[in-house]
């Protein structure tokens, strides 16, 4: 069931004379209630994270946001409000159920003032409530909506900004590339390698590729097959691929789940990779000889 | 359409101009089984460059052909598959064996050169 709002959730003159009333009431108490409140947050160790006159601070604006919702049935400026909060306090390590659990709370004392008030007599208390609980589950779901939209919007930004630095091909000698691998590899990143070292080995006219993988943490069966496709299909385009870096826990995982490397040269570390990639394409390094003894100058490709 | 095969010295190089049917493929596997014994080639090229599709069946007559031509005594290189049908190919399962593959023609000739050297 959809909620509305509470001006037109009941055509009836009582409802919104009753949320006046309401609203009056919690502005009355506005300075004891907000306490209250922030109490309750310490007490169930909600947020953590910030100060306890941060905490305050916030709750006042909340608290206020709050009655003016329950005033005007309005929520576009909480909304707003819980969109500026979420971005504030999200990078403080806030976690969605302490939101959450806030605004229950929120609700939860502003209920039981409403119980105290009316409870000499319960017809009225229940009209009351009638017209509360409505209003106040909107906020609450707002406020939750809000906080987990940014929250998504955050790991949205975060991903693409990954993609973006993740895989480099890069043309270390004439016809050699080396493509380092860095981080966790899923299926949507992996496509997207052999994509760019497919266009590189065209571009470049490839004949060699170092892959290296030590920057990965772990490989699974879909990585492993795919590592074994992408050099499958760089072999179609004549280029001869070499995988460096494997480590131990890695080459022993490999060899558990059974993956046919036999295809696929492998060799220790990005180093060894290169000499043997070198060696392939008929480069030699030879050491120059030293002009003054002691000093010996970096080797030198020929 | 029929594939042209041209003659270059010890080389005979087949170079696909557009998608084929598979009788041209069948086509081409027949006429570069017997010319590879008439001008006694010592090793074929064939350039798929311009496919930009390649199926089972295309990808089975290829490894085909190169088998056959081994045994009329020539090597065979396949040049200038493209990157999307290199990916597409593995990711179908289709693999051409242990046929020689090469960039390009260029690299294809140098791939044939290198390989004689040792005798």
């Amino acid at each position: 069931m959809k909620i509305k709002g509470p001006t037109v959730l009941v055509s009836n003159e009582s409802t919104s004379a009753l949320l006046t009333e309401l609203v009056a009431h919690l502005r009355q108490n506005r300075t004891q209630l907000r306490e209250e409140w922030a109490r309750r947050i310490t007490e169930s160790q909600l947020l953590t994270a910030m100060t306890k006159e941060e905490i305050f601070a916030e709750a006042t604006s909340v608290y206020d946001n709050y009655v003016a919702v329950l005033e005007t049935g309005a929520v576009e400026a909480l909304q707003a409000y819980a969109r500026d909060l979420s971005e504030r306090i999200i990078p403080r390590g806030v976690e969605t159920h302490e939101v959450v659990g806030i605004v229950l709370l929120l609700r939860d004392v502003l209920a039981r003032s409403l119980f105290k008030k009316y409870q000499s007599d319960f017809a009225l208390l229940n009209r009351v409530l009638d017209a509360y609980e409505p209003a106040a589950n909107r906020i609450a779901n707002t406020v939750a909506v809000g906080f987990v939209q940014e929250r998504e919007r955050i790991i949205r930004q975060q991903q693409e900004a990954i993609r973006e630095l993740s895989t480099p091909v890069l043309q270390v000698r004439e016809r050699l590339l080396i493509l380092p691998i860095i981080g966790v590899i899923d299926p949507q990143r992996a496509r997207q390698v052999t994509e760019q070292l497919l266009r590189g080995i065209r571009s470049n006219r490839a004949k060699v590729v170092v892959i290296d993988i030590t920057g990965v943490p772990a490989v699974d069966a879909t990585v492993a097959n795919h590592l074994v496709q992408t050099v499958d299909a760089s072999r179609l385009m004549g280029a001869t691929v070499i995988v460096t870096g494997l480590s131990a826990e890695i080459a022993q995982t490999l060899v558990t789940i059974g993956v046919d490397l036999s295809k696929m040269k492998t060799i220790g570390d990005l180093q060894g990779g290169i000499e043997e990639a070198e060696r392939l394409l008929g480069y030699k390094v030879i050491l120059e000889a030293t002009e003054t003894q002691g000093a010996a100058k970096p080797p030198t490709t020929v | 359409m029929r594939v042209p095969i041209l003659k270059q010295g010890d080389y005979l190089i087949a170079s696909i101009q557009s998608a084929l049917t598979d009788a041209d493929l069948v086509q081409l596997r027949d006429d570069l089984a017997e010319m590879a014994g008439r001008y006694r080639a010592r090793g074929i090229i064939i350039d798929v460059t311009a496919l930009d599709v390649m199926d089972s069946f295309a990808v089975r007559t290829l490894r085909a052909i190169t088998h056959i031509l081994r045994m009329r005594g020539a090597r065979t290189v396949i040049v200038g598959i493209q990157p999307e049908v290199a990916f597409a190919m593995v990711q179908l399962g289709l693999t051409l064996g242990d046929t020689m593959t090469a960039l390009d023609l260029e690299e294809g000739l140098a791939l044939l050169n290198r390989r004689r050297e040792p005798r």
